[in-house]
């Protein structure tokens, strides 16, 4: 069959500050506890526009606009300095909130999302002349409400506001009377990721990639949908699908929290390999909890929210058409239950091992895809800049290997490193962030391989202390060449024809002679 | 830090005595590093936690400072910490532990 490969990948963003406001876990939190908390009330003053968060250069590079060699080459803070901006991107689009909710009420098939008239009569217009959105006619069959009805819904607790301008123009209301799996935050949280993993999935339409041809989806988010008899039953794949009419696909949801989309690409190409499918769709929406995560330390420092953004990316996995970047399955790391969880080892089990058991050296990988944070959002939370430690990490373990000098590590960094550049949503920056460029680097002869890590702190769901990670190599394709060997299996069937062709000539024999 | 762990450690320090306890830290970071020292030691900065206002004053270590290293199998901890030793910028860490556990343990 030959390995799978990277057909395409779209990257989304979607600027939801008022979700932010509403309902990240942070400022859900700290409302409960003092409604009348101070940073509830800064907040509001380190918002940016919508304009400002598509010329934010780190945005630009997600979509594909700003190459990550060029993004480590502007000056920082990079909220300062803002980019020559377009939305829409090489891989993707960067969705206003008026955009998004009504996106959040076209995904939306259960009635739970109501806008109001004026909302609607609003924008119903508005989106006609969006390459992707223009075709979905987004608000033409719209629930509304009145605004009076949709604030006596929030004020009995039974939804959500979406919050527009500092206006209510629409909600979520509770999927169920009592079940708290099917609450208004709940359903909210899982429509906000299902729609910005259906708008990715529709993105992959501007690069030709034609959905009927989709056989298996795999959605690999941290969210969980289900009831009270099955918490986290799924299957965010499948609703996806329909949304962005994957006619032909089932599908299903893997989870390992930030591994999941390592997990997810490698299940794909192993599905590819083993010919069960053609065409494999890798999804995953947003995060809503996330949004202003670490805003307290961005207020506190005087600096924009940075974390005012759904992010969402889908990858086509396919059979090997001799052309697009092949996933090598036969080097995968893995953090196995008995690695152990300091760095070091963690390292050496996803980076170091499975390079030495193929015959290859760290310093063979011509780029390393791994958490890519942005480190503008995370530096003024006390996180530090995590690729960078990533990097430092790797090149420490080629110097321990006696790969290289010392003195030589910050020059790896450089050479084998990008800076980071993802928004802050978990499993988004594990790894993902690059495979588009990296598809592309390799396609245009810039590079020969890259590596994909992913990690997971399994330990925050409480079940276990181990950490997780898993990574893989892609690599150029080296073109598909005709097989003139004989596999096992055929021999085998070979055998098996010559044995019963001779046992079928001694049956005759034996009734010949018994003539 | 985590309130979680707020939660674990003050637990620990009641069930076996503070006296009795050392708590090592393994944070990338000298800012974050130092945070936790001076939450174990003289409490809660952020008074967002358990250990607001508890000045528990335990003596509290990062892995990469010299107490530690000189404790450990040098073999072991080459194996463990060897690599991240490289990473880290250590010299700033351990001032910003030993700071607060200077000002602030009472164990030491």
């Amino acid at each position: 069959m030959g390995f799978a490969v990277i057909k395409g990948i779209s990257y989304i963003l979607a600027h939801t500050p008022d979700i932010l406001v509403q309902h990240g876990a942070v400022q859900v939190a700290t409302r409960k506890r003092n409604p009348q908390d101070p940073y509830l009330q800064q907040l509001q003053d380190h918002l940016r526009p919508y304009n400002e968060v598509v010329a934010y250069p780190a945005n630009q590079c997600y979509i594909g606009n700003i190459l990550p060699e060029a993004l480590s080459d502007l000056p920082q803070p990079w909220y300062e300095h803002r980019a020559d901006a377009e939305r829409l991107g090489k891989y993707g689009d960067i969705l206003s909130e008026e955009e998004f909710y009504a996106l959040l009420q076209y995904v939306d098939v259960f009635d739970l999302v109501q806008l109001s008239p004026e909302f609607v009569a609003a924008y119903q217009d508005k989106f006609n002349n969006h390459p992707v959105l223009g075709s979905l006619n987004l608000l033409q069959d719209a629930n509304t409400e009145t605004m009076a009805q949709m604030q006596a819904f929030v004020d009995l607790h039974q939804a959500e506001p979406l919050i527009l301008n500092g206006e209510l123009v629409g909600c979520v209301k509770q999927a169920h009377d009592e079940d708290e799996n099917l609450s208004g935050h709940i359903m909210l949280e899982n429509l906000c990721a299902k729609a910005t993993g259906v708008i990715a999935v529709l993105n992959l339409k501007t690069q030709g990639i034609d959905l009927s041809t989709v056989d298996y989806i795999i959605e690999c988010s941290e969210e969980a949908c289900g009831d009270v008899n099955q918490r986290g039953g799924g299957n965010f794949a499948k609703a996806i699908g329909e949304s962005a009419g994957c006619v032909n696909a089932t599908g299903s949801d893997i989870r390992g929290f930030c591994a999941a989309p390592a997990h997810a690409f490698t299940t794909a190409a192993a599905l590819v390999k083993a010919g069960i499918f053609k065409n494999v769709l890798v999804v995953a929406g947003g995060a809503v909890a996330k949004l202003g995560m670490n805003g307290r330390d961005h207020v506190a420092k005087g600096m924009p929210v940075l974390e005012d953004v759904l992010a969402g990316f889908a990858c086509l996995i396919s059979e090997n058409d001799g052309v697009n970047p092949i996933i090598n399955t036969d080097i995968i790391g893995r953090h196995t239950v008995g690695t152990g969880s300091s760095p070091q080892a963690v390292m050496t089990c996803l980076i170091s091992k499975p390079l030495t058991d193929n015959g290859m050296t760290m310093l063979q990988i011509d780029k390393y895809s791994v958490e890519m944070h942005n480190p503008e959002i995370t530096k003024p939370a006390g996180a530090g800049n995590v690729p960078e430690a990533n990097y430092k990490m790797i090149a420490a373990l080629a110097v321990k290997e006696g790969l290289l000098d010392r003195k030589q590590l910050l020059e790896f960094v450089i050479e084998h490193g990008m800076p980071g550049w993802a928004p802050t949503q978990g499993h988004i920056p594990s790894g993902v962030p690059f495979v588009g460029f990296g598809r592309d680097m390799i396609l245009n002869g810039d590079i020969n391989n890259f590596m994909m890590v992913g990690k997971g702190s399994l330990f925050l769901g409480r079940m276990t202390n181990l950490f997780d990670g898993l990574s893989f190599v892609v690599q150029k394709n080296p073109g598909i060449t005709a097989d003139l060997s004989i596999d096992e299996a055929r021999i085998k069937q070979l055998i098996a024809e010559a044995m019963k062709n001779v046992a079928h000539n001694m049956l005759t024999l034996e009734q010949d002679s018994a003539k | 830090m985590d309130l979680e762990n707020q939660k674990r450690i003050k637990s620990l320090a009641e069930e076996y005595g503070p006296e009795n306890v050392v708590v090592i830290l393994g944070g990338a970071e000298a800012e974050s590093s130092g945070l936790a020292c001076e939450t174990v030691t003289s409490g809660d900065p952020t008074f967002a936690g358990p250990l607001a206002g508890v000045q528990l004053g335990l003596s509290c270590y990062h892995v990469v400072e010299p107490e530690v290293k000189n404790a450990v199998n040098a073999d072991v901890y080459d194996e463990q910490i060897g690599m991240m030793e490289m990473v880290l910028d250590v010299d700033e860490i351990v001032a910003e532990v030993k700071t607060y556990r200077t000002q602030f343990g009472k164990y030491l």
